[in-house]
């Protein structure tokens, strides 16, 4: 299997290449179709609408209290014995990690699922440090053995099937070509198993960090979260500023709604909640806890009104599943750690409109993903927003914004605006353009790459209908 | 000014001014009214859904039921505690027996590689469950450490039937979690899993492969009481 990297630039290619490819769409189709049904039977007779509101509300809350919330957090985690980083950026929180690393001569790290560390490519930043950085979530794994990336946040291996895993792990790992999911699976464990007790730090991401009593939420099924956080003796967890809730009550809603956007389950395998390093007495567990707050754009978004709503997520991946055009060309098409429709609204601010200018467009802004949202943000309401931000009719609050404006279309839009609210020019500028509809061109650049190009009709709407009402004025006064 | 400030500066100057924060109605979480017969009944349907295996055991009885389980599961070696009321009774009752049992109550250093390898099932008490899910809830201590519900094989976990709530909010809210959280608290429903391949369930990726919950009913006939 050869392997491709894949940018936002290039979206257009990247999506024309994956639909070309009928392995990709079967897997996503059928990945997809089942999750989405599993959704909707999870939440059978719950309240579904009420407990949305009320998931809206404790994210909307806890972004209301933000600062203050984080500095309750970053008290009670000292107060615990955890130790609190804060990192402006990418770069300075993989400083921080390889650091830590490196105060302990650490040589291996093992890796719980943690979406902001492939967002800052921690594992390539602690390589170069030479520091071994292995996943061990599963799905990570298999797509680390294949030196790709995740193509789903809650599901990293969906774009391969049973037969590619199977030859990905009998060329990297030595193990039998097999379609035996059982026998791969315990071949994995088998595997990490050993790295696990070889690791000098485990690195984890955070679901939820409660700020009344400085605890780290974890949510996962495989146990690989568990181990990455109490097996090797130092653990450190890194998230974004965003994932502060209030109090510990604010959980059990926002859990509930996580397990059941995410993959139709009524709850995870594990729901793990660390307060504190190993205290005295107690047999294992790390002996150092550390958390790396990454603000990384967030604190830029948190500026705007309409922008903030995009800080209410959950990564849940909801948006993604139901989302027509994600199913279709997969999630490596879009480039970014987060693909589909909160990528789409979240990545432009963690990487600039320059980069990510094509993204709010991969949407036909049918709404699906807004519906589903479990914190109900209104994805395609950022998606427009992040549309005009791009050709510069926004506020100007996202970076590189205006870098699809081109003088001609904004010329083009200002006369359009004119004519439309100059009913005699409209009417004049109509009729001419019906007299000349031979001359309309065939091809418009890519709009008429699918489609046929619009003509003007040969007489307008306008003149149909005052025709239609002459005609019958003079029927009635017969 | 150090990131923390900056960032923190950021946010308290907030270019829209300042927001304002909602109040929450936790109704739709909680007030399930279930009798304790229903709450059984939904804690064994949702945790045999997700492979949990469950056992009811009769008051007094039920080591029996473990020494059943152990000899069906093939545990020679079992991995438990010292003081705990559950740990005691289960040691009581398996000292004449084939069984080894591993003591836990050793730094992991000492003997990580033997709990990896050599032992066949961990034994732990818990500190309830949640109806709703089907979840057990462990406060991992140093008598029970956190490692002997994932890394062995096998997790046995002896449930009292009278400690089941309805909601996680439930218990949370009725246990006072927010007064004071221990090291590590766990939600544990079923054994490790995962659908990593091609959606395929397989179970014992990392954690158990299996899960026992041994429930027991205190002093009156299983299902009986209210």
């Amino acid at each position: 299997m050869s392997v491709q990297t894949f940018t936002p630039r290039e979206f257009h290619r990247q999506a024309h290449d994956a639909l070309g490819n009928p392995q990709i769409r079967a897997n996503f189709r059928k990945a997809m179709d089942g999750l989405m049904n599993k959704r909707r039977d999870s939440f059978g007779d719950w309240d579904l609408e009420t407990l949305r509101e009320l998931g809206a509300n404790i994210r909307l809350r806890a972004l209301a209290k933000l600062p203050d919330l984080l500095e309750q957090l970053e008290a009670n985690c000292e107060a615990n014995g955890i130790k609190v980083h804060w990192a402006e950026d990418g770069e300075q929180a993989c400083r921080i990690i390889r650091e830590i690393c490196q105060s302990h001569d650490a040589r291996s790290v093992i890796k719980g699922k943690s979406m902001v560390s492939e967002e800052m490519h921690l594992n390539a930043h602690l390589e170069e440090a030479g520091i071994e950085a292995l996943e061990s979530d599963l799905g990570e794994y298999l797509v680390q053995l294949n030196e790709q990336t995740p193509s789903h946040i809650i599901m990293p291996a969906i774009h391969l099937n049973t037969d590619e895993i199977s030859d990905i792990m009998h060329d990297k790992t030595g193990t039998e070509r097999t379609r035996d999911v059982d026998y791969m699976t315990a071949a994995a464990r088998q595997q990490l198993r050993e790295r696990f007790m070889a690791a000098d730090v485990g690195v984890s991401g955070v679901n939820f960090a409660v700020a009344e009593t400085g605890t780290l939420c974890l949510v996962e099924n495989e146990g690989n979260g568990r181990m990455t956080t109490t097996v090797p003796p130092v653990h450190v967890a890194v998230t974004g500023i965003e994932k502060v809730v209030e109090h510990l009550r604010d959980v059990p809603p926002l859990y509930a709604l996580l397990t059941r956007s995410a993959t139709g389950q009524h709850v995870t395998t594990y729901f793990n909640m660390i307060s504190s390093p190993r205290k005295e007495g107690e047999h294992d567990g790390p002996s150092e806890v550390h958390l790396v707050l990454v603000d990384s754009g967030r604190s830029r978004i948190y500026q705007d009104d309409e922008l903030l709503d995009t800080l209410r997520c959950i990564r849940c991946g909801a948006c993604m599943n139901h989302c027509p055009v994600y199913t279709r060309v997969g999630g490596h098409t879009y480039g970014t750690t987060y693909p589909g429709p909160i990528g789409s609204i979240l990545s432009p601010h963690l990487m600039g409109l320059e980069d990510t200018k094509d993204l709010p467009t991969a949407s036909s802004l049918c709404g699906a993903c807004g519906e589903v949202c479990p914190v109900k943000i209104p994805i395609p309401d950022l998606l427009v927003r992040l549309r005009r931000e791009s050709v510069g009719e926004g506020r100007g609050n996202v970076a590189g914004a205006g870098v699809k404006r081109t003088r001609k279309e904004a010329a083009a839009w200002k006369g359009f605006q004119w004519m439309a609210t100059h009913p005699s020019a409209w009417r004049a500028g109509t009729a001419v353009a019906g007299k000349l509809r031979a001359l309309t061109p065939s091809k418009l650049g890519a709009w008429t790459d699918y489609r046929t190009a619009p003509k003007p009709a040969g007489t307008t709407l306008h003149a149909l209908v005052k025709r239609h009402q002459a005609n019958k004025t003079r029927e009635e006064e017969r | 000014m150090s990131a923390r400030n900056a960032i923190l500066k950021r946010l308290r100057e907030r270019a829209d001014g300042p927001l304002s924060a909602p109040e929450s109605d936790f109704a739709v979480v909680t007030h399930r009214g279930w009798s304790q017969e229903e709450r059984l009944v939904r804690f064994e349907r949702w945790i045999a859904s997700v492979h949990g295996e469950v056992i009811h055991a009769d008051g007094d009885d039920w080591t029996e039921t473990l020494a059943r389980v152990l000899a069906d599961k093939g545990v020679r070696r079992l991995a438990l505690g010292k003081q705990h009321p559950v740990a005691a009774e289960a040691r009581r009752a398996l000292a004449d027996t084939e069984v080894e049992l591993v003591d836990v109550d050793r730094d992991i250093e000492s003997w990580q590689r033997e709990q990896f390898e050599s032992v066949d099932a961990g034994l732990t008490s818990t500190r309830g469950a949640i109806a709703e899910t089907g979840s057990l809830w462990l406060w991992p201590t140093p008598d029970e450490p956190r490692l002997i519900s994932l890394v062995p094989p096998v997790h046995i976990a002896m449930l009292d039937a009278h400690t089941l709530e309805d909601t996680f909010f439930d218990v949370v809210e009725a246990q006072g979690w927010a007064g004071g959280m221990p090291t590590n608290a766990l939600l544990i429903s079923g054994p490790s899993k995962t659908a990593d391949i091609e959606q395929t369930l397989a179970y014992g990726v990392h954690g158990p492969r299996e899960l026992v919950v041994i429930v027991r009913h205190a002093g009156t006939a299983v299902g009986e009481e209210t």
